[in-house]
């Protein structure tokens, strides 16, 4: 059976952003929907799904939805995180450009399930399109009833708000997120208290992305059962969208149902680029640990396969490298990253990072000693775990699994005083595909 | 169901012309005039502005992003320290809470900026695909390394974070504009364009 999209069935399709051509199009029928049952019904068939957070932890949302006490006397808040900077991830930004009504639907029925009357879209600094497609889509949404007063006529009112961040990764973190929201610097709280209970002004908040809240509708609309049917078992839920980067022949952001094999999405996107052979790919976004190719052609692209063999989902960004890419020269730039990203506050963070930015970035330039691997994986024990947020466990993802697996181009890089590998050039055109070619193709999925 | 659905980047056509920059609300975005010598930051318009975003938040520190943004935007690109100490009256802040905040994030700058600001990504979907030998011809062209204000002040030049268009890699923003799939050539190309 081939699988019909769901999440990115209106890209390319500039009418659809408009509250009427949504509709048209079959939108706002969950929403219709949400508004005739209780809010605990809602948030109970949220559960059923299964739907995991797609930000990259892949928390159950609709647990994250029951966390929020039904009898709190005042303001509840609904905070989406678009503030997508997880190198590698473009699909929030797809899906709020081209999707923008599918995101506000998802974030009025999550609202109405919890009880917020304030919903903030915490967007990143730099996407100042989609930010304005989206105020575009906010303001349509208010004149068509869809916001504001007594939402389609139900006597629910919620206010949606855009709010532009400017340029910090660790606001991606929720509560990091939350302390931005709030007008301070984005560092991390301490948990507990959870958001659930005590996030944006001291006041219960749900925090969900994008992605996770575009699926929203279609639960609600088309029943858990539906949604349980798309992906691989209970654990591993519904369509996915995966952001496909690097060595491949059309690079974009591809839809599928969560849990299909690498080999299929890298089939999907044209293969290798140039008839290259695949090296290594990352499963999830710069914090995941790297993964030989040829070892990992099979792996199903969900939460639990991917931890099994030693990576992690996160946010499907898949980055792929061909046989001449440097597996030093990438993770030393995914620690200058980090490096740079860390907020300061927790020590081990802060010095480890900085750390690993400085070794490897002297190993690669052909400076490194043979004791360096070693000290990298020493560093990487004393990172993880050790601070407020997950952002030093990120940042040891890469390094890890590069000393783990790849230990022999460290040594190689030392023994020849230099890197063995051959500086990366713009091929061609820049894309590798014709110059005027439709990138970015939310592409044909496999049944 | 195989058509390929193109995402529309923000730059138009893969390296195309520059679209103008789209009127965005939320004090951010919009071509605010630039503050004559001696003005007030905050004019009439933009205190309508403040105004309106504190009816958003149940604080009014909350508008302080989206304020600096405003801000900023009067400035020419960067917020000086006189801009600051106004924003921080504006929401009855420490000024010294506001340097903090300023100080933390990217995108405020409280240096001088170019009238042109120039980010290539070289996170590692950009550099697989070859913004290094971008970020070459781009400081060949402008004669500054990266970090540095051309001394004509018409560009900045920078590396910048992952920009979340790794499709399109190797790509950069201008202003406000992506520009992708970048070769060498067009990004001098499109630098050489700029006024």
């Amino acid at each position: 059976m081939a699988y019909e999209k769901v999440l990115t069935r209106n890209v390319g399709r500039p009418a659809a952003r408009t509250v009427a051509g949504y509709k048209k199009a079959g939108g706002y029928a969950g929403l219709a929907a949400a508004l005739k049952m209780q809010p605990e019904e809602v948030v109970e068939e949220v559960k059923k799904s299964g739907l995991r957070g797609r930000g990259g932890a892949g928390f159950p949302a609709g647990m994250k939805w029951g966390f929020i006490p039904k009898d709190h006397d005042g303001p509840k808040y609904l905070v989406c995180n678009a503030d997508e900077s997880e190198p590698g991830t473009f699909k929030d930004r797809l899906l709020m450009e081209h999707e923008p009504q599918q995101l506000i639907e998802g974030c009025v029925i999550c609202c109405y399930a919890v009880g917020a009357a304030t919903c903030y879209v915490y967007i990143r600094g730099e996407y100042t399109a989609a930010n304005a497609i989206m105020e575009e889509a906010i303001r349509d949404a208010y004149d068509a009833g869809v916001l504001g007063d007594s939402v389609m006529g139900s006597g629910f009112s919620l206010d949606m708000y855009m709010h532009v961040g400017a340029g910090a990764y660790i606001c991606g973190e929720e509560t990091g997120m939350l302390e931005s929201l709030e007008g301070k610097r984005g560092q991390p709280r301490v948990k507990p208290p959870f958001p659930a209970l005590v996030g944006a002004f001291g006041a219960p908040t749900v925090i969900n992305n994008v992605e996770t809240l575009a699926n929203v509708p279609h639960i609600v609309e088309r029943g858990a059962d539906w949604f349980k049917a798309i992906g691989t078992d209970e654990r591993n839920t519904g369509p996915k969208l995966y952001a496909i980067s690097g060595h491949v022949e059309r690079p974009g952001t591809y839809e599928y149902p969560i849990g299909v094999p690498f080999r299929t999405l890298l089939d999907g996107c044209g293969g290798m680029w140039r008839g290259r052979q695949l090296k290594a790919y990352i499963p999830g976004g710069a914090s995941a640990a790297i993964l030989p190719g040829e070892e990992h052609l099979d792996l199903p692209m969900d939460f639990d396969a991917i931890a099994k063999a030693g990576s992690m989902l996160g946010s499907a960004a898949v980055m792929v490298m061909d046989e001449t890419t440097c597996m030093v020269r990438s993770v030393a730039r995914l620690a200058k990253f980090f490096n740079h990203e860390s907020c300061g506050q927790c020590t081990p963070c802060r010095e480890g990072t900085n750390w690993m930015e400085l070794l490897l970035t002297r190993i690669e330039q052909g400076q490194g000693r043979e004791q360096d691997a070693s000290l990298l994986s020493n560093i990487c024990t004393h990172v993880a775990g050790n601070s407020l947020c997950a952002l030093g466990d990120a940042a040891v993802g890469p390094v890890k699994s590069l000393v783990e697996t790849y230990s022999g181009e460290i040594e190689a890089h030392v023994r020849e005083g230099g890197c063995p590998f051959p500086p990366i050039r713009v091929f061609g055109n820049g894309n590798g595909g014709p110059q005027d070619s439709v990138h970015g193709a939310a592409g044909e999925a496999a049944g | 169901m195989s058509e390929p659905t193109g995402r529309q980047g923000t730059g138009g056509p893969p390296g195309g012309a520059a679209a103008p920059p789209p009127a965005v609300g939320g004090g951010y975005g919009e071509p605010w005039p630039a503050a004559p010598p001696g003005e007030p930051v905050l004019d009439q318009a933009a205190r309508t502005r403040v105004d309106e975003l504190l009816r958003r938040y149940p604080t009014k520190r909350a508008a302080l992003i989206p304020v600096l943004h405003v801000a900023q935007r009067r400035c020419g690109g960067w917020l000086p320290d006189y801009a600051i100490e106004e924003v921080a009256g504006a929401l009855e802040l420490p000024p010294a809470e506001v340097y903090g905040v300023v100080t933390f994030y990217d995108l405020f700058h409280q240096k001088p900026v170019g009238r042109h600001r120039i980010r290539v990504c070289t996170n590692l979907s950009c550099q697989l695909r070859g913004s290094d030998e971008v970020m070459e011809a781009l400081a060949a062209e402008l004669g500054v390394d990266e970090g540095e204000v051309t001394p004509d002040g018409r560009c900045s030049f920078t590396h910048f974070e992952c920009l979340g268009s790794c499709d399109t890699a190797p790509m950069m923003m201008v202003d406000d504009t992506y520009h992708e799939s970048l070769t060498p050539e067009r990004a001098v190309e499109i630098v050489r364009g700029l006024g």
